[in-house]
């Protein structure tokens, strides 16, 4: 289970980030090693590639050491951290879809239209039914397809396990916006996981 | 009475243990009665669990090297960086 790094051991970050900024490489090495697991985590599931995921990474932390002097310690440096990447693996998807536009706004909820149209109970547990790459494949697959904002604040709050707070920080939403946004993700995944784990003939009402 | 649609929205509250203890009770006593939302709240956490158990925890060979490696071109100004691995 992922916790946010800066939690554990007797890493003294204020230290590391003071001779970082002082330009010691070093010391910036020792906070990329502490975070660059968590930041490709997060860059990997909204960019989906494991290639654009490194160029993220990359890029996130050069930002983020020719910026360390723009970074006023007002958030943690994990979160601020954090903002770099998601706005990096966003901009990389934007890119790619170049005849896409892929917006922050992009199918803005009206507010009613919950999903939820498959009801059915899942069949044993996932990993005892699929073998770990094709399991990764199908929450791949489940993710891909929700709008990037959506798949971002599932990163966050559901993987990372960042706060409310914390997510509205790093994606300049609000707090009622992350929170309608996680529950909408939330409910297209599990629509969309429903269809590969339910129990076979189990319907209640299978397609509206 | 709280209605499925009340539920739905309360669902990320409950899942999360966010909620006062009397809607709490609420919500548990609807989950009692309604077979589907409690299907929904079962498979919505499992959904998460699925997730937080299966993303991969270790970043690909070498790249904290190639990290390094692109810091140090960029800050020795030999190359315009770009976002592309070091050799």
């Amino acid at each position: 289970m992922s916790t946010t790094p800066a939690t554990s051991g007797t890493f003294d970050e204020t230290s590391v980030l003071a001779r970082a900024r002082e330009g010691d490489v070093a010391a910036f090495g020792e906070l990329a090693s502490r975070y660059e697991q968590s930041v490709f985590r997060i860059a990997r599931q909204i960019t989906q590639n494991d290639e654009d995921a490194e160029d993220v990474l990359q890029e996130s932390f050069l930002k983020a050491y020719e910026h360390l002097d723009s970074f006023q310690g007002q958030s943690k440096f994990y979160t601020w951290l954090v903002r770099i990447a998601v706005n990096e693996a966003l901009m990389k998807l934007r890119k790619r879809r170049t005849s896409k536009t892929v917006s922050l706004d992009e199918q803005l909820d009206t507010g009613e239209d919950l999903v939820v149209r498959e009801i059915a109970v899942w069949d044993g547990t996932p990993e005892d039914r699929y073998a770990r790459e094709e399991l990764r494949g199908i929450l791949d697959k489940a993710i891909q397809s929700l709008p990037p904002i959506f798949r971002s604040v599932f990163v966050l709050r559901d993987i990372e396990e960042l706060s409310t707070e914390e997510t509205a920080q790093v994606l300049d939403l609000s707090v009622p916006a992350v929170k309608s946004r996680l529950l909408r993700a939330r409910l297209q995944l599990r629509e969309k996981l429903t269809r590969y784990f339910k129990r076979k003939g189990d319907d209640v009402f299978a397609y509206m | 009475m709280l209605t499925c649609k009340d539920f739905l929205n309360e669902l990320n509250a409950y899942l999360d243990q966010d909620l006062e203890e009397s809607l709490r009770r609420e919500i548990e006593l609807h989950l009692s009665e309604c077979p589907n939302c409690w299907v929904i709240t079962d498979t919505t956490r499992k959904t998460i669990q699925v997730y937080k158990g299966n993303t991969p925890h270790t970043v690909p060979e070498g790249v904290h090297a190639r990290l390094m490696a692109a810091l140090e071109k960029r800050r020795t100004g030999k190359g315009p960086g770009g976002s592309s691995s070091a050799p």
